[in-house]
């Protein structure tokens, strides 16, 4: 039945169309087992889409999916062993906490003892110990979502999927959730999928990563791959900040005429006129605006010969410590060779 | 005009300073708000049920027919005899089995109008549900006297498909049946059914329409088969909008007196009892007492159904 040696969740040539629109166009891609796989993309990417097809709400239009090498066409969520996390929880008002998490159970007649030992288990695994007699409607936002977790683990998923989960809570909470996350997959070793449109998200807890865009995938690959590496000038720009320099900039920095990326924090800010580094390239401009952050100073730096960089310059010391890092001041930017990232110019395609 | 209003906010029309001075004042506004209300609830509807209710505990005197002004409870012994009984059984039976049928209508109805229709083609359905209230209601129900009635539409229908030995075998059963759909009790159910029905699919939609496609599809995620998700998730959300249909066409059914007249057996409900008992009898006291008999009705059956938790999920 199922594979061991197969991938957790593979898809082959997947398509999934609403009238003329091509929600999920052509997907090829197999996720490991094990893996936290992050599905990114802006909204209306596919992402969603390609995890509702992973969990059976919608059946392809063309193509085939497989999880543990199994073919997934026609199978009903309810025969599928893969559970969801949802972006709203889609936590059982009528129920308590506890009957929520043990809802999986119930459905499979697990003993009335046992699955509640079990469901206290699990609230236990997401800190909400003692919390099984509530109402979802009495706990918060982050106790909700831990909740929503905990419901979809208890049945024992070869893969987990996760729709947005921590879209709905405030910073402080998301961070402190992403490290849990991390660490409960780590606890329960199974494969989690997890849609994101918040690149930082992503970036910190996946092993891999898919970035979406109108329906397609753009790239494939790890979070140091797809940060350092953008293999298009829509990855580029969609994880991190976009610094394309094309056309007759590109050619006058570089030599050639094709366009490049490269990486804000990458780019050393030096008065005008200083010495270039045989191995750096070097641009001329003018400081364009100056956005202080605490941590670090953004700069928006147009360049002499057409185009605009943004350097990320990291506040060692006062900011205004130079006369030139203002509004207006002329510098020259430096960067090694190495560390631009050259796109084709139809963005990959 | 634009000096004036820039140089002197406070010097505004009166209208103006009225508005900041409500403002500035809660309380008031809402007292003002609520005083007319809470009037016309307490003093007029109440006030005037309340009224009623306490004649129920006059009697009548039987040599002169005059309503005797001594408070007792003559008139309840009466109300139990077996006659009367007949009455209340008759008019709880009816308005159970009419709750029940509309229950049965309007939750399909209802369970498509909340999932399948698009927004044009639910308010097609709202108005289609809604429509048969725009027109008179006496209209309505002495339309059904005709379709039912012997030589009416339904009668034809079913000599036309061959079936008039079926509607004869139905008419021909005990107590429900009668010379002609219009004077059995098969009728005055129908009627009832069919005038009570919105007031059912109304509430049970509204339920059903707060049920997020997120609950259906996690319950389904987790291993539950449809069936079980209706059972589990569905309908336990769905029960507080069917207990406030069923309040509707329960308490409407009990309270009724024209339908049962114009279409039916002939044999009296609650509602015609009271109708003649205050009119040409002239029994105040024993009017008073039948209508009671609604309201305690109610308040048995909304114990029962809170008892069965209809109310839990709101």
């Amino acid at each position: 039945m199922t594979d061991a040696a197969a991938p957790a969740v593979s898809f082959r040539n997947v398509a999934r169309l609403y009238g003329e629109v091509r929600a999920a166009d052509d997907l090829s891609f197999d996720i490991g087992d094990g893996e936290f796989f992050a599905l990114l993309g802006p909204s209306g990417s596919g992402k969603t889409t390609c995890l509702r097809l992973i969990a059976g709400f919608e059946q392809p239009t063309s193509g085939d999916i497989r999880v543990h090498g199994k073919p997934m066409a026609g199978v009903p969520p309810y025969e599928r062993d893969v559970n969801t996390v949802f972006q709203d929880y889609a936590l059982f008002p009528h129920m308590s906490v506890g009957e929520n998490v043990a809802y999986g159970l119930m459905i499979r007649k697990v003993p009335k003892a046992e699955r509640e030992k079990q469901a206290e288990a699990m609230l236990e695994m997401v800190a909400l110990a003692g919390l099984g007699g509530r109402r979802p409607s009495q706990l918060s936002g982050g106790q909700r979502q831990r909740v929503a977790l905990a419901r979809a683990l208890i049945n024992r998923p070869s893969v987990l999927l996760l729709d947005e989960p921590l879209g709905a809570l405030d910073l402080k909470l998301r961070e402190q959730m992403q490290v849990e996350l991390k660490a409960i997959q780590r606890q329960v070793g199974i494969t989690f999928i997890y849609v994101t449109h918040d690149q930082g998200e992503a970036l910190s807890m996946s092993d891999r990563i898919a970035v979406f865009n109108k329906g397609r995938i753009e790239q494939i690959g790890s979070p140091t791959d797809v940060y350092e590496h953008p293999a298009t000038a829509f990855v580029a720009g969609f994880v991190g900040v976009s610094n394309l320099v094309d056309g007759a900039a590109a050619a006058a920095i570089t030599g050639m005429a094709q366009a490049f990326t490269i990486r804000p924090e990458k780019i050393l800010m030096a008065a005008a006129g200083c010495g270039v580094p045989a191995d750096c390239l070097a641009a001329d401009g003018t400081i364009e605006s100056v956005l202080y952050l605490g941590s670090s100073t953004r700069y928006n730096v147009a360049l002499a010969r057409g185009g605009e960089l943004t350097v990320i310059d990291q506040n060692r010391e006062s900011p205004a410590a130079d006369g030139w890092r203002r509004q207006g001041g002329a510098v020259r930017l430096v960067w090694q060779r190495e560390h631009i990232q050259r796109i084709a110019a139809d963005g990959g395609r | 005009m634009a000096a004036a209003a820039e140089t002197a906010p406070a010097g505004r029309s009166g209208l103006g300073s009225l508005s900041t001075f409500l403002y500035l004042r809660p309380r008031l506004v809402l007292t003002l708000l609520l005083v007319p209300p809470l009037l016309w609830l307490g003093v007029i509807y109440l006030g005037s049920l309340f009224a009623l209710l306490a004649q129920s505990l006059f009697h009548i005197d039987d040599f002169t027919g005059l309503v005797v002004h001594e408070p007792g409870l003559q008139t309840y012994a009466e109300l139990f005899t077996p006659a009367n009984i007949d009455i209340i059984t008759r008019t709880v039976v009816m308005a159970a089995l009419v709750t029940i049928i509309c229950g049965a209508i309007a939750f399909p109805l209802a369970y498509y109008m909340a999932r399948y229709t698009s927004t044009h083609s639910k308010a097609i359905f709202y108005i289609a549900v809604m429509l048969p209230l725009w027109s008179n209601y006496l209209v309505r129900v002495y339309s059904w006297k005709l379709i039912l009635a012997k030589e009416g539409v339904i009668t034809w229908l079913f000599n036309l498909v061959g079936l008039g030995s079926v509607l004869d075998w139905i008419l021909a059963l005990p107590v429900i049946g009668g010379p002609s759909l219009s004077v059995s009790y098969i009728g005055t159910c129908i009627t009832f059914v069919y005038i009570w029905l919105p007031y059912m699919v109304l509430p049970v939609e509204a339920a059903l329409e707060r049920v997020p496609r997120s609950f259906i599809e996690a319950s389904a995620d987790l291993g539950a088969h449809p069936g079980e998700t209706f059972r589990r998730i569905i309908l336990p959300l769905a029960i507080p909008g069917v207990a406030a249909g069923s309040i509707f066409t329960f308490s409407l059914t009990l309270g009724d007196y024209i339908i049962p007249q114009l279409v039916g057996s002939s044999r009296p409900f609650i509602g015609m009892a009271v109708y003649g008992l205050q009119g040409t009898a002239g029994n105040i006291p024993m009017a008073a007492a039948f209508a009671i008999v609604p309201i305690v009705v109610m308040g048995v059956y909304l114990t029962i159904a809170k008892r069965f938790g209809a109310f839990d999920a709101l």
